[in-house]
């Protein structure tokens, strides 16, 4: 749906100084643009209970950092941001992909489809589904809402294949 | 405790610790650790993660290290959350902040459960051999490591420990606490959040 410097482009001009994120097969190809940007820092986490834990520390930092990965990293996430997010209240945003939403041929019936929307809502994250390219703004609008309001939120991106 | 190993009780370990840390280092505690941290005098760069999401206290300072690179950041964790989030140690060592410290007490039980042993405890393995921290710590390339298991060398040798370039590791054989509790929150977890922040970065909102 976009490309890795689309994408790179977006997030310096929200202001984000690190990404923390781990690789899906659409995240992954964003990550050398990432990577490459001289305004931001691309940190690489090994399991994503801890990106939301390292842009704790971030925030808390002074910096502005995103959290960027795929909804199964979501669902193991669970307790971490339970901590950061409604413990702490932090405002930290993520950008999710969403696996399987626009297209099922590698993994038909993905359970994805069923959990991650109920477990957003579960979580007390305000987000925004994003389908199409020509809804890029509303990632940006929808992170300046957050900044502003002091709260978390997140922007739930639709992926292709697995 | 019943194994043979010398150990350091875990409040020696933290005095020495309270004593040698800078005012403009920040340290972040766990679990029992925080517990006994707070007994020694609260500073304005404290963060006893209390509540917590056991075993994200090194990512947590793994991210105010990046974000504030001319401060020291200590953190102090357990044994238990460490093997909880293992892989911080490849986190920590793939970013490699040369201003992180992160000191892992480990007593190899679940104390404020009411020590339990380990899964990486002599106690809590088939084959009664305790998991090798120190080796494992180089492994993942911290650049410094250290391992004590007496106070006196603790404190003896903490400027040099926390002054080697990082991202520094350092195993303290403590022993548990009998009968000990979990830690207590000192306050609102959300105004300590924002404290801490305008403490880190005055000007910012």
């Amino acid at each position: 749906m976009f490309s890795g410097s689309e994408i790179t482009a977006l997030f310096t001009s929200m202001g984000i100084t690190h990404v923390v994120s781990i690789a899906d097969s659409t995240i992954g190809l964003w990550h050398p643009a990432l990577e490459a940007s001289p305004d931001l820092q691309l940190v690489r986490v090994c399991r994503e209970g801890e990106a939301w834990a390292v842009a704790a520390g971030l925030y808390l930092g002074g910096a502005t950092p995103l959290v960027l990965i795929q909804c199964t990293g979501l669902f193991e996430s669970g307790d971490s941001l339970r901590n950061v997010l409604h413990d702490w209240k932090l405002p930290i945003f993520a950008v999710i992909g969403y696996r399987s939403y626009l297209n099922q041929d590698t993994l038909p019936g993905d359970t994805c489809l069923v959990f991650t929307e109920p477990l957003l809502d579960a979580w007390r994250i305000d987000y925004r589904l994003i389908k199409a390219p020509a809804q890029r703004d509303e990632i940006r609008a929808h992170y300046v809402a957050c900044r502003d309001a002091g709260t978390p939120g997140a922007a739930l991106i639709a992926e292709g294949k697995a | 405790m019943s194994d043979a190993k010398e150990r350091m009780p875990l409040h020696d370990a933290l005095l020495a610790l309270h004593t040698a840390r800078r005012e403009d280092d920040v340290v972040i505690t766990s679990m029992g650790a925080a517990r006994e941290w707070m007994t020694l005098g609260a500073q304005s760069l404290d963060l006893p993660l209390v509540p917590s999401s056991m075993g994200t206290a090194p990512a947590i300072g793994l991210g105010v290290a990046l974000a504030q690179p001319r401060r020291r950041v200590i953190v102090v964790n357990g044994d238990g959350a460490m093997l909880m989030h293992l892989g911080s140690m490849v986190t920590i060592t793939a970013a490699a902040p040369a201003n992180l410290v992160l000191i892992l007490a480990d007593n190899e039980v679940y104390e404020v459960t009411g020590a339990q042993p380990t899964p990486g405890s002599a106690a809590g393995r088939a084959d009664g051999a305790s998991l090798d921290f120190e080796a494992m710590a180089r492994a993942c390339g911290f650049r410094s490591v250290f391992h004590f298991s007496n106070a006196v060398q603790w404190a003896q040798q903490i400027e040099r420990v926390l002054s080697a370039t990082g991202p520094t590791f350092v195993l303290l054989d403590v022993s548990s606490v009998p009968g000990s509790v979990g830690p207590r929150s000192p306050g609102p977890a959300a105004a300590r959040a924002r404290e801490l922040r305008r403490n880190l970065t005055p000007g910012i909102a």
